[in-house]
Formats: structure tokens, sequence, C-alpha cells
């Protein structure tokens, strides 16, 4: 912050501004009482107000995971339910085998090769840039193979399951076309688990976005977090770790309000419990 | 356990061994630079090829085994036993002792995995043992959560009535009659994790947090190659394709216990 010849007078001086010389408990009163005005401090290495930063920086990864998961939603359904229908054939030994692979894959290996394949050898699209549809393809194509990988699994086996329940002879013995029985029917009942796993999986996006940013330079809070790491800037670390957890917590949030309207069944207030 | 899973369980124990038996292996010594060979594409003396500083990948990369299995190893067995203990004595015990301790996990779970554990290992000064740390922090919650139900189910068995009945005391009850009772789902739930822990471990390595130069870990191999992809692809190919191998062994010998014990689909 001060380069390594600075004076002990300006170290003290510095010390005194960033209120080192106050105890631990009076440290962390101090960065409540900013995180509850809306405040995150300044960047030890910019002096840049880290909200501000947040501010412009976070519109960019949530472009990142809604790309990102527009292509692995429907993609990892879709090859699930593909592979529960034709449980045990060729088609589903494949796709279980892909999703394994996919799951077991670093997201920033993964990545690198896409940018040396895709923008070194092919040169179809630029390695790093923000903002612009052709910077987006391959960060979010990188964090949407895990994710596919997970959906496709989910999917496979909560199909699996409901496939072998009671009501759906019913619905068969009462002469629906067999597309109809899965499509309203199957998808209907495997949406639950796989809007929990969509929900819970929100937080891998977030932990990837901090190594796709980095690699393809993308401007977001993942690649911001990164940066801080690297310069131990504390302030930024910790606004972006509080910033990308309340998001993942109000996801969650959000998948149990959705749940009481996709299935009755499921009450968020329990009477007498 | 099916022929799959034992032959991924082959594969991991080749693995193991030959990051174990790595200086009978090569030649080389992992950290031995050698400025006549820098970022040589692989080749008979140096079948992955070297790197920006002439030091052997092969090598590299079967030392680096050791940090990245080792320490996905270690944190996976703090979590187990911190899992078991807390899931043991909520699950018997329960009433306010299990709310809080469930409170706790939920708490832990409601993180982004990767983001608290980057939390935990910033303020650590960085190394092999704060990423154990920062793993086992976040990966002890859903051992815990996981052995807490099998226990809530083991406790009314008419086995633990007739413990109690014949005078044993509750610690005795919990490590003699309900301990060996979780350790097979304990072992699957560490199968299925491992794999996991092993890309954290590779992550946080990629970001800086983990074993410093001149250590190798597969991570860190992967991040230094980063700035040579163009000029020599080797450097992050090959590390990271062990990584990949190796979390893939991890999660189908997961997916064989899984299958073979018969559990449903352990998630979160």
């Amino acid at each position: 912050m001060v380069g390594e010849r600075a004076s002990p007078e300006t170290i003290q001086r510095i010390r005194k501004q960033m209120g080192g010389e106050k105890g631990v408990i009076e440290q962390y009163a101090g960065y409540l009482g900013l995180l509850a005005r809306g405040e995150f401090g300044r960047s030890y290495y910019t002096n840049r107000r880290v909200a501000d930063d947040l501010t412009a920086k976070f519109p960019n990864t949530m472009m990142l995971a809604a790309g990102a998961m527009l292509l692995a939603i429907p993609i990892g359904i879709a090859l699930g339910f593909a592979a529960a229908l034709r449980r045990g054939s060729l088609i589903d030994r494949l796709i279980t085998t892909v999703s394994v692979i996919g799951i077991s894959v670093p997201v920033f290996w993964s990545g690198l090769l896409l940018m040396l394949v895709v923008s070194f050898y092919l040169k179809l699209l630029p390695p790093s840039g923000t903002g612009e549809l052709r910077f987006l393809v391959l960060p979010a194509v990188t964090l949407a193979l895990p994710a596919v990988a997970t959906l496709a699994r989910v999917t496979r086996t909560t199909v699996i399951d409901i496939l072998d329940m009671p009501f759906l002879q019913a619905v068969r013995a009462k002469g629906l076309a067999p597309w109809r029985v899965n499509m309203v029917h199957v998808l209907r009942n495997a949406l639950i688990p796989i809007i929990t796993i969509i929900g819970l999986d929100f937080g891998s996006y977030l932990n990837g976005a901090v190594l796709t940013e980095t690699i393809f330079g993308w401007d977001g809070i993942g690649r911001y977090a990164m940066e801080g790491i690297i310069r131990r800037d504390y302030p930024v670390v910790m606004g972006t770790i509080i910033v990308g957890t309340s998001v993942f917590v109000l996801i969650n949030l959000s998948v149990d309000i959705i749940y009481h309207w996709l299935d009755p069944r499921v009450r968020l207030h329990k009477k007498g419990a | 356990m099916g022929k799959g899973g034992a032959i991924t369980a082959l594969i991991i124990v080749m693995i193991l061994l030959a990051s174990v038996f790595a200086p009978l292996l090569s030649p080389h010594g992992p950290d031995a630079i050698d400025l006549d060979s820098l970022k040589m594409s692989p080749g008979a003396a140096h079948p992955f090829g070297t790197d920006q500083k002439g030091r052997d990948v092969l090598t590299r990369v079967l030392y680096g085994g050791r940090i990245s299995i080792g320490v996905a190893m270690v944190a996976a067995f703090v979590s187990m036993s911190i899992g078991l203990m807390l899931g043991l004595v909520s699950g018997y015990f329960g009433g306010r002792l299990d709310t809080a301790a469930m409170a706790l996990v939920d708490l832990v779970l409601s993180f982004p995995s990767l983001l608290l554990a980057i939390g935990i290992s910033i303020i650590l000064p960085p190394g092999i043992y704060t990423v154990m740390i920062a793993i086992a922090a976040v990966g002890w919650a859903s051992f815990a959560r996981l052995i807490r139900g099998h226990v809530l189910s083991l406790r009314e068995e008419p086995f633990v009535d007739a413990a109690r009945a014949l005078g044993c005391s509750p610690a005795r009850i919990l490590l003699v009659h309900l301990l060996p009772q979780c350790i097979p789902l304990s072992l699957v739930i560490m199968g299925l994790k491992i794999g996991g822990f092993i890309l954290t471990e590779a992550s946080l390595s990629f970001l800086g947090l983990g074993a410093q130069p001149p250590t190798a870990s597969w991570g860190s191999m992967v991040s230094a190659g980063r700035s040579y992809i163009v000029v020599a692809p080797w450097m992050v190919l090959f590390p990271g394709l062990a990584i990949a191998v190796t979390a893939l062994c991890f999660n189908l010998l997961g997916d064989a216990l899984q299958e073979r014990f018969g559990l449903k689909k352990i998630q979160a």
C-alpha cells in the first residue's frame, strides 16, 4: 500500500486512518456499521469504493450466469430425460458417461483448452474481453459444461423414479398418448427436484465465475474477487463474498417460493409444527 | 461393486502408487531446473514436455499428485471425522443441541462452497494446510447432515433399547453400538465427496491459495502454464488431464459405491 521505502511516520498515519490501532471487536463493529449503510469500504489498492466497483461489475456476472443457464438448463434437462426414457440403452450409457466426465473436469482447464482451440487454433472468437456477445460465448459455454452434466444426472434419476410410480399406469390406461404422458405428467413431477438443483447449482455458477471470468478476462465480480485475492485486498474479497452469498441465498429463497406454486402439497407455513 | 467399480478402484490405486513412487519412476527431480531444455514439446526424453524453467512436466505431474490427492484425502478424512462426531451426537441426543447443530450445517451449506473456502483461505497464510482447513471447514456439513439422518433411524432400533436396558452409558451406546453402524455410510459419502474435494483443491491452487512455488500441485501447474498456453500447451494439458482423470475415477467409484449400498442419490 505504501511501498517498501515508506517512512515509519507514513505507516503510522495510514494505520491510524484505517483504524488498525483499534481492537478487533471495534474494527468488526465498524465493518458491520459500513455494511448496514450499504458500504463495503474502499479498496486498499485503488482506493475506489468497493460498492461502486461491485455495482459496475455485477451486471456482467449476471449476464454470464444467465448465458450459461440458458445453455445448460434446456440441454441438461433434455439429455437427462432422453437417458431416462431409454434406460439401459446405448444412448443412456453415452449420456451417463459424458455427464460423469462433465462433473469431473475442472472449469479452469476446460476453459483454457476451449480458448486454445477456438481462439488460437481456429481463430473463431476472441480469447478475452467483456460486454459483447462474441466475448460471452466462450466463458458461458465453459460455465455451462458442468451445469449440463449435473442437471442431466439429476433429471435422469428423478425421471426414472417417476416412471416407476403407479399413477403413470393409470394415466396410460386412460389412453393418453405416450408423448403427452411424458411431457405433461412426468415432466411436471420431475420439475421440483430439478428446480432445487438449479437453485443449489447457482452456487457453482458463482464458484465457476471466479475461475472463468479470470481466464477469459470478463469484467465481473468473479475476476474482481480474484484480483482482490492476489493483492490481498480484503475489502474487495469480503465485498464479493458477501454479495455472491446474498445472491445465492436469495435465489434459493425464490426456489422455495416457486415450490409452493409448482406443488400445492408443499406448505410454506406448517400449522402447529 | 460390479466390474466398473473394480476397474476404477484399480486405476485409483495405480494413480496413488505412481505419485507415491514418483522418485523411482522418473529420472528427473520435480524442481530440477534445466536451462538447456526450456518449453520442449513432448518427446522421448520428456513424454509430457518441459515447462518454462526446463522442468520435466511428467515428473511434476507425478509429484503434484502427492499434494493434490493427499490434500483432498486429508480434507475428506477430517470432514468425515467432524461430520461423524457431530452427526452421532446430534442425531442421538436430539433437542436443542440438534437444532443448533443443524442450523450450523444450514449456515455452511448456504454459502457457495468455493467462495467460502476462498474466504477462509485468505485469512490464513497460503499453503497446503490452509487448503485442507478450507476444504474441511466447508465439507463437514454434508457429512454431518447425512450421518444425523442415519442415526435418527438407528436410534429407534430395538438393539439401542436393549443396550440402554443393560445399563450402557450414552457414550458407550454412541461409540460401541452406533458408530460402527455409521462407518459404511461414511465411507460411501467420502467416496462421493472426494472427487469434488480434488476439484476444490485444484481450483484453490489455481487461484494461488494452495501449495506455493516451486512445489508442484496440479492446479498451480495449470495456472503457471496459462501464460504459455500458445507456445507450450502441454504445460496446461497434462496437469489438467491428471485432475480430470483422478476426479473422474473417484466420481465413478462414488457412483458404484452408491449403487452397491442401494442409497438414494446423495446430493448437497
